[in-house]
């Protein structure tokens, strides 16, 4: 528990001093959504359209950008080997990274996402439901998203390849948060998808962390 | 040893599995050939033509089965990934990352006949319609745990990784394809859905099974020629493949 919090804090810590390169998935995320309205015209009625799904794809986008780098530093410099043989449950420590990972990307994003659901002329009753289907979707991109981490750390493609590995498996996190979100928007209950997108977080917080240690004892191996 | 156990061990040795294989491959080639040509005629020239879809409906021949191989082979991958990551048995590790060209092609020509067939009767080659929506995401999942495979060059490592990938996709798809049956009857309303099955006449039905178990064994045959060819590749240099040279066992 002692190591886990400890990691947990240097993760945070490491974010809070290298902070351009933490803020580098926020960046992302605000290009990438200001260019839709570039792209596809300006018209209120159709941005309003498209809002959900626009911030949704740029927020998967914006975390696997990060998720990348997730165990990258620690696989280069040797940390990783370190938490392999220092005794410690390999699956507490994954979850502690996860957590930090949330923390700084996921996090940011869901505070961020009032703004961008003004830029896409998002309509404000569905506002609420937005920010919680991204507070619950969040933590699953980085809970799956470790484990393709874990499983293309210190390959030369990582980048791409971990998108190939990690999107299927994230397009039900989609579905559930775009369906509540145009509920949302047309009135309806979206109760329903908001519960099921928070079984599937928590389904992906009992097993990730688990695919995550394998992965990374694979990947050591 | 309980006999579990004994056959693992046994099938688990590259020689035994080597020699093994060599000996089902000819037979499963022969039933495969039979139940196709069967199926085939059968299909083609004994089941009647259906009163709505006219002859077009006949592509279900092929669809259907490489549709079903294609998830009965995941599924497959999954296993042998799982007894290979758990007994750390070579000869499953093998099994898994050469059962995924397999399942890869058979999804494709899932989704390729069931175009061609969506053409004349939807309108439209594509649609995004649950099951072909699903099957795509299938697609993705082997194109995932392929490139994984190919991209780690230690083979055991890249077996195990491709196997673990394999498990994570095997828990995540039945959520998948809800979500996507889901997600569509959400923004379609209604889709023409093809009901056949039970409402299919037997005249119809029985050359879509005679398919259905001819795949199967192309499956097993195209499988462990694989899995021969891989196991060959990474145990050239062992004692076993130079003394079943001498025996004449190749």
């Amino acid at each position: 528990m002692s190591a886990f919090i400890s990691l947990l804090k240097r993760d945070l810590l490491l974010a809070v001093r290298s902070r351009a390169e933490a803020l580098q998935p926020i960046f992302f995320l605000l290009v990438v959504v200001s260019l839709f309205p570039l792209g596809l015209g300006p018209g209120p009625a159709l941005l309003a359209k498209v809002a959900v799904g626009v911030i949704w794809i740029a927020a998967l986008l914006a975390s696997t950008l990060s998720l990348d780098k997730l165990f990258h530093a620690d696989f280069e410099d040797g940390s990783l080997e370190q938490f392999l043989t220092s005794g410690h449950s390999l699956s507490s420590l994954a979850l502690a990274k996860i957590i930090a990972h949330w923390l700084s990307t996921g996090l940011p994003i869901v505070l961020l996402s009032p703004l961008l659901a003004i830029w896409l002329n998002l309509p404000h009753e569905a506002l609420p439901v937005l920010v919680k289907s991204l507070l619950l979707g969040t933590p699953i991109f980085s809970l799956i998203g470790a484990i393709g981490a874990a499983l293309t750390v210190g390959l030369r493609q990582g980048g791409q390849l971990l998108a190939l590995l990690i999107f299927p498996l994230l397009i039900p996190v989609l579905i559930l948060a775009t369906g509540a979100v145009s509920a949302a928007t047309h009135n309806l209950e979206s109760t329903a998808y908001l519960l099921w997108m928070a079984a599937y977080a928590v389904l992906m917080l009992t097993l990730a962390p688990f695919a995550c240690a394998a992965s990374l004892r694979i990947s050591l191996s | 040893m309980n006999p579990v156990m004994k056959f693992l061990h046994k099938t688990g040795s590259p020689a035994y599995f080597y020699w093994l294989s060599g000996r089902m491959i000819p037979w499963l080639w022969v039933i495969f050939a039979v139940l196709t040509t069967w199926g085939m005629y059968q299909a083609f020239f004994v089941a009647p033509t259906d009163y709505q879809q006219g002859e077009s409906y006949r592509i279900i021949y092929i669809h259907v089965p490489a549709a079903w191989m294609s998830m009965m082979i995941y599924l497959m991958m999954a296993i042998f990934g799982a007894i290979g990551l758990i007994w750390r048995i070579r000869i499953a590790e093998i099994l898994a990352i050469s059962s995924a060209p397999i399942g890869a092609a058979f999804a494709l020509i899932a989704l390729i006949s069931g175009a061609v067939w969506g053409k004349p009767t939807w309108g439209a080659y594509w649609v995004w319609d649950a099951r072909l929506t699903s099957q795509l995401v299938l697609f993705f999942l082997y194109l995932g745990v392929m490139g994984l495979h190919s991209a780690i060059d230690e083979p055991r490592k890249a077996a195990r990784a491709a196997a673990l990938l394999a498990l994570v996709g095997v828990v995540n798809l039945p959520i998948i394809h809800y979500s996507v049956e889901w997600w569509n009857t959400l923004h379609q309303g209604t889709t023409i859905k093809f009901t056949g099955g039970s409402k299919m006449p037997n005249s119809m039905l029985f050359p879509l099974l005679l398919m259905a178990a001819s795949t199967k064994f192309y499956y097993g045959a195209a499988l462990l020629t694989r899995a021969r060819n891989r196991l060959l590749e990474q145990d050239r240099r062992r004692g076993w493949v130079a003394k079943s040279i001498r025996e004449q066992r190749l």
